[in-house]
């Protein structure tokens, strides 16, 4: 029983990770209806430009001020990709996006090996490492501020596309591009933005994955972004909510698998899920099944 | 400027011409026997080194590879991003095949025939399972379902010690491709792939990539091309995976990666969908090309990413567009 207990608070740990960066997937296929296979690589530079402001100025920063700064980084990375790679190509077949964003992907990785080498930079503890005592259960407080942060996160995101002006423009756009457009939504601003926002959570994830697994390199990306896209597809690719719910339950499914069955076969596993998942409900959990019309 | 226009323009033409004689199926023959006497005189003559020969015959592979992989991504449009898992199954299966019937087969032509069509078998009913679900979804998904098999493919080859040995490697393969052997396995294989995407099936298969609606209201069966489409483009990668067990004679998980899949796919991107000509053209460049320049090799995926992504904005038909 303790040990379950101890397993399910690192499945929130991770699955808070997941859901951060499969929001990102998720609002990004909801807008422009394309898998971002960058999106991983965004949560590798989230985590390295965590470290550069953590450790390479000659003064220390709060902790938050890091995390803060390091989300409008690699945001501002995302509206770059967007407006070099994505935006020719917005009415174009659409595997030619997919290929470009596989290519975007590729470039990422290569240019953060060439920039930063290809020695994993050690990223020591930020925060103290002193653990909460909960009666017999001690949580890293890492942990605990994961969990929290991330779900503040989700909640602010939530307002934001509920209740403000620019995301009832979101969700105006990722139903009728063109109808939108014709209601005086300006388009281009509106994508901008929701890559500003999906990129700055996805750093935010890498933040935080860097942080629990202490290793930050090129490849940081790749494992976990594929996880959170298929937590994107188990919720329903192009909702916020599935992919939240998703993220924590890829995180549950994986720490189980890892901690009860094995620890060689998780990825086989989790990627045997997705296929599951597609075979019997290709929309995602939450996902509506749309017939393609002529 | 004006001159590098006037360059490429009588590039253009030359190709044009070329491609206009080679129309004949008698050009074609002499045009492919010859080069192979070519080759064959320069290696038998010792003119080529041993690292040579390889080389040449990793170009071969690739040209194997990239072409199947047009059959599912130029010919029929679906991303596949887990080609090299294919070519690994045909790899392991082939090799295993070989190490088994070593002693009582000793004709190696014999031997590889026997131990690729197995692997062929194999990778058939392996994409036969893949595909049977996953053709059902549109091409995104696809795309991530291929890639996810790619991985269970490679998490199990890594994992199975007993069968594959693991991380460690298989080695001891015997080493029975040589230079015709790889080069009429490719002529054949590039032969029966272009017959059949100039026949009835291959152009059923040409009209679900331009509109998938209308060529399901003329009466085309879509699942079941899209499924043909790509168990025959995985059939293929095995047989580009035996040719390079045989000559490389170790094979490890690393081989089949998804870098592996991304290198045959920019391949096929770079020399343009539904191109075969230019597959081969792109397969030789750019297998020659990291071999050439070593110093490049950092660079590697840098160039070929960025090569994806301009051609994609700027020119999507791939080098040799459509002159075939």
């Amino acid at each position: 029983m303790e040990l379950f207990i101890n397993q399910l608070i690192n499945a929130l740990n991770i699955g808070s990770i997941y859901a951060l960066v499969a929001i990102g997937y998720s609002m990004v296929y909801g807008i422009i209806k394309l898998i971002n296979f960058a999106h991983g690589e965004i949560m590798m530079f989230g985590a390295y430009f965590a470290f550069i402001f953590a450790f390479s100025l000659p003064f220390q920063l709060p902790f938050l001020v890091i995390v803060l700064l390091s989300m409008v980084s690699a945001g501002i990375i995302g509206i770059l990709i967007e407006r070099i790679a994505y935006r020719k190509l917005r009415n174009a077949p659409r595997i030619s996006a997919l290929i470009t964003a596989i290519g975007v992907s590729l470039f990422l990785q290569n240019l953060a090996r060439l920039i930063f080498g290809t020695t994993p930079y050690v990223m020591k503890p930020i925060i103290s490492t002193e653990p909460f005592q909960v009666g017999v259960f001690s949580i890293s407080r890492l942990t605990v501020l994961t969990v929290v942060l991330s779900i503040i996160a989700m909640i602010l995101l939530s307002l934001f596309v509920r209740n403000t002006k620019q995301g009832k423009a979101m969700r105006a756009v990722s139903e009728d591009r063109e109808a939108a457009s014709l209601m005086g939504i300006h388009i281009n601003k509106v994508i901008s933005i929701t890559f500003l926002i999906g990129s700055a959570l996805g750093a935010l994830g890498g933040v935080f994955y860097a942080m629990a697994f202490t290793q930050i390199q090129s490849t940081l990306g790749i494992m976990p972004g594929l996880k959170a896209f298929i937590a994107a597809v188990f919720g329903g690719i192009g909702n916020i909510t599935g992919a939240m719910i998703g993220g924590y339950v890829i995180g549950i499914i994986e720490t189980m698998t890892k901690a009860y069955i094995s620890s060689k076969w998780v990825d086989a596993i989790v990627f045997g899920m997705l296929i599951l998942i597609l075979l019997f409900r290709p929309a995602g959990l939450f996902g509506k099944n749309e017939k393609e019309k002529v | 400027m004006k001159s590098l226009k006037q360059i490429l323009n009588t590039i253009n033409t030359y190709v044009k011409k070329f491609f206009a004689i080679m129309k004949k199926p008698l050009s074609m023959v002499i045009f492919v026997v010859s080069i192979f006497i070519i080759l064959l005189i320069l290696i038998e003559s010792n003119a080529f080194s041993r690292y040579f020969t390889t080389l040449i015959i990793l170009i071969l592979v690739m040209i194997v590879m990239s072409t199947s992989l047009n059959i599912a991504t130029g010919f029929l449009g679906q991303l596949h991003l887990g080609h090299a898992a294919f070519m690994g199954i045909g790899a392991y299966t082939a090799s295993l095949i070989a190490l088994a019937l070593e002693d009582s087969i000793t004709n190696p032509l014999l031997l590889f025939i026997l131990s690729t069509i197995v692997a062929m078998i194999v990778a058939g009913i392996a994409s036969l399972l893949v595909g049977t679900p996953a053709l059902r979804l549109r091409g995104d998904y696809l795309g991530i379902m291929t890639l996810g098999f790619g991985e269970i493919v490679k998490t199990m080859i890594t994992n199975l010690k007993d069968i594959t040995n693991g991380a460690q490697g298989l080695y001891g393969i015997p080493r029975i491709m040589d230079f015709p052997i790889a080069y009429w396995t490719t002529v054949l294989v590039v032969l029966v792939i272009y017959l059949f995407m100039n026949s009835r099936h291959g152009r059923a298969i040409i009209s679900i990539k331009e509109d998938e609606i209308a060529s399901e209201s003329v009466g085309i069966n879509i699942t079941k091309y899209k499924l043909l489409g790509f168990v025959l483009a995985s059939m293929f990668a095995a047989v580009g995976g035996a040719m390079f067990a045989f000559r490389i004679g170790f094979l490890a998980p690393v081989n089949f990666n998804f870098l592996k899949s991304v290198e045959i796919f920019v391949i096929v991107i770079l020399g343009g969908m539904g191109s075969l000509s230019g597959s081969i053209v792109a397969s030789i460049v750019l297998v020659s090309l990291p071999e050439i320049l070593r110093s490049l090799e950092d660079y590697r995926f840098l160039l070929y990413s960025t090569l994806l992504i301009v051609m994609m904005l700027f020119r999507p038909q791939g080098l040799l567009g459509h002159k075939e």
